[in-house]
Parts: structure tokens; C-alpha cells; sequence
């Protein structure tokens, strides 16, 4: 089992999961009904406990502790996809993200629950179970905004046409992708990425809302391998600040 | 005299969830197991209920509080996923516990979360089904908020998992 690979993936599963994690915690005091106000309070929180678990993993393989992981990484070491790291925009923008990331994690977390590396195994077969409530919110919102009032339907679709090239980049191969697939660690972008476009379009097509024609978007990729928008680093600035002002501190 | 499982398991009883404090760990399934070598060093392994509960840590804590304080100093407390935890494992008792403390038990399934089993959860208070889920999220992880009309109050379920 090549180790690196196994790192390289766990970084990514990981980092997607911090990131957006803390961007739903942004919601927080700002939902546009109290019931939204806590159901992104509450998936920044299983995110976040998702992250811990896969940094716990890396730490077994002789990274740092996830607090030091999680907390002095600058922006260029970070594995996420760029579509996490955008700001919340307005509640159409952060709702569409959702649908279209927790989509794609329900399978990661299904296809790596038969992964042959244990450990992996174990902690997604747990976390899949939570990550249906996650799939379930985003999926009942969009059918329901989706094929309501026009300005709704018109404010999720612009938001789907701009999060789109960033979705489709979520899907970006690692330097190791034949490997993962030949050791059955992992199943791979691609066969990810084609069960996603067959969820996300059962329900778009529930919906008012169109599909924006993928042959022609070019991928907004680079996440995996450390580039990343100008969002990011601001983000890691505020997010370690407090661990920062103390970094030995017993918390 | 020589501890066994049961003695562990029977001590474990104190230690209560700290969001919900009638329910003891044993009760919630978060202790998956207990062992004891022959030089009676104490093993108990735990698992969390939702991976990002913060009341986790301090579970831990408490099970290591309370083995002290009955005067075992040999042990080991691991937190694993290795027997991952679903709400399948809430017992009988923790059930019952949950429903006067205002809070609906899950429902026994089948592990396929389908909307229909969060819609129409049996008031903890009336015992009506006729309630409507309001939100799959509520004040802790494991909580879901429900509306009864029956008796016109909202309530909360302890979600399937």
C-alpha cells in the first residue's frame, strides 16, 4: 500500500470537509430563518467532527496532530476543492453548494466504506450515516425553492450556473488516482463523479431549474494540488486566529 | 476478588450523557466493549454517537473519572470507530428514559434513513402521530424538532441514525 497515496487522499477528504465546515458556520446569527440558522450551524459542526476524524487517520500515518494540521497550514497546503473555500454569497449561492458538494460525499463516504485500507473504511461507514441528514436537507430545499416563486427559481439557477465549473472540480484526479483504484482503496473520480451526475440530476429535474450544459464548462481546477482562490487564505487567517494568539495552550 | 465484565458495565451506569442526563452511556451504546486481562488491567473501548458530538471527550473523561473513583488506576479507555454507533443500539431502558425526559425515542429501522420514518415520530407527550417534522436539526447533533398537533407543542426526537 503506497502511503502517500492513502495521505494524499485522506488530506483531501479532510480539508473539503474543514473548509466547508467553516464557511456553514458563517451562517450562524445570519440564517435567513431560525431553522436554517441552525441546520448550517449544525452540519458546519458534523464537518468539522468529520475533519477531526480524518485528520486523526493522517496522524496515525506520522502527520502532526490535527489541531497543528488543521491550524498552521497556509493556503498552498491545502488539498480542498476551490468550490468550498467561496464565500456563503447569499443563501441561494451557500444551498447550492451544498446540494452539489454533500452529493458528491454521500458516495465518497458509500464507495470508501468498501475501501480496502480499514481504517478509511471504519470512519466512512459511520460517517455516511450523518451525512444523509446533509444530503436530505439539501435535496428537500432545492426541489422546494426550485419550483416555487420565479425570483427563486431565477436566484438558484444563476447560482447553479456559477457554482458549476467549481462543482465539476471537486472531481479532479490525484497524482495517484490509477493507483487507489488498481489497490481497491478507493473507487475514483470518475466513477464518483458519474453516480453524482445521476443524483443531482433526479432531482434538478424534480425542479424548474436546468442543468447548465457540462460539455462546454472548463473545470475551475488546482485545489487538489495547493492553488486556490484568493478566499482561502483570509479564511485560514480567521480561523486560526484565536489558536494562534496561544498555539500551547490546553483548550 | 477478580473484576468481571459486568461489574465494569455496572459502574458504567453512573456515568450519564451530559446533554441528556437521565440517559447512562451503557443505555445510549456507546460503550462497545469491556475487557479485563488477567492482571486485571481494564479495557473499555467507546464509540461516538455522532462523530463531530462535543460531549464526546467528556464522556471519555467521565468513564475514566469514574473508574478512579471505584479504585481502578489500571485501565485504558480507547474511542474507536470500530464498532461504528447507530440509534439501533439505544436499549430498551434508554428508550423508556429518553420519552420521559420529553425527548422522542428513534424508532427501531431497517438503517435506511428515508424521509418517511422522520415524518410522523409518536409525540413523547401525547403519544399522537399526528406531527409534522419541522427541521432534521435541533439544539445537539442528535436532535431532530418536531410539531405535534395534536396537543400544540413542538418536541424534539432523538434522530434515527
Amino acid at each position: 500500500m503506497n502511503e502517500q497515496a492513502i495521505k494524499d487522499l485522506l488530506y483531501k477528504l479532510a480539508d473539503d470537509q474543514l473548509i466547508l465546515g467553516h464557511r456553514n458556520s458563517e451562517w450562524t446569527g445570519f440564517g435567513p430563518i431560525l431553522e436554517e440558522d441552525i441546520a448550517f450551524s449544525s452540519m458546519a459542526q458534523d464537518k468539522i467532527g468529520h475533519s477531526l476524524a480524518f485528520y486523526t487517520l493522517l496522524q496515525e500515518l506520522g502527520e502532526a496532530e490535527p489541531d497543528t494540521v488543521a491550524f498552521t497550514r497556509n493556503a498552498n497546503q491545502f488539498h480542498n476543492s476551490q468550490l468550498v473555500e467561496l464565500p456563503n454569497g447569499e443563501y441561494d449561492f451557500s444551498l447550492i453548494r451544498h446540494f452539489l458538494y454533500d452529493n458528491a460525499e454521500i458516495i465518497r463516504f458509500e464507495m470508501l466504506s468498501q475501501s480496502s485500507y480499514e481504517p478509511i473504511a471504519k470512519v466512512a461507514t459511520k460517517l455516511k450515516g450523518e451525512v444523509k441528514y446533509h444530503v436530505l436537507h439539501a435535496n428537500t430545499w432545492i426541489k422546494n425553492l426550485g419550483s416555487s416563486i420565479e425570483e427563486a427559481i431565477l436566484r438558484l439557477q444563476t447560482s447553479l450556473n456559477e457554482a458549476m465549473p467549481y462543482a465539476l472540480a471537486m472531481f479532479e484526479k490525484s497524482k495517484y488516482e490509477q493507483e487507489l483504484i488498481d489497490t481497491s482503496v478507493y473507487a475514483g473520480e470518475e466513477a464518483v463523479k458519474a453516480e453524482w451526475l445521476k443524483r443531482i440530476t433526479a432531482v434538478i429535474e424534480k425542479t424548474d431549474l436546468k442543468l447548465p450544459d457540462l460539455a462546454i464548462i472548463e473545470p475551475k481546477f488546482g485545489g487538489r494540488y495547493g492553488e486556490h482562490t484568493e478566499h482561502l487564505q483570509p479564511l485560514l487567517d480567521e480561523m486560526a486566529e484565536v489558536f494562534k494568539i496561544d498555539p500551547t495552550a490546553e483548550w | 476478588m477478580k473484576l468481571i465484565k459486568e461489574d465494569i458495565l455496572t459502574l458504567l451506569e453512573e456515568v450519564k450523557d451530559p446533554e441528556i442526563p437521565v440517559l447512562s452511556l451503557v443505555d445510549l451504546g456507546v460503550i462497545t466493549g469491556v475487557e479485563i486481562s488477567d492482571d486485571d488491567h481494564v479495557t473499555v473501548n467507546m464509540t461516538p454517537t455522532f462523530a463531530g458530538c462535543p460531549a464526546m471527550d467528556y464522556m471519555k473523561k467521565d468513564v475514566e473519572r469514574t473508574l478512579e473513583k471505584h479504585g481502578i488506576s489500571n485501565y485504558t479507555v480507547n474511542m474507536t470507530f470500530d464498532k461504528p454507533w447507530d440509534s439501533n443500539k439505544l436499549s430498551e431502558k434508554g428508550r423508556q428514559h429518553l420519552k420521559e425526559f420529553g425527548l422522542a425515542p428513534p424508532p427501531k429501522y431497517d438503517l435506511i434513513l428515508d424521509l418517511d420514518i422522520l415524518e410522523h415520530v409518536k409525540c413523547p407527550y401525547c403519544d399522537s402521530d399526528n406531527t409534522d417534522m419541522r427541521t432534521p436539526f435541533g439544539p445537539t447533533l442528535c436532535r431532530s424538532m418536531h410539531y405535534c398537533n395534536n396537543c400544540k407543542q413542538m418536541f424534539e426526537q432523538f434522530k434515527p441514525l
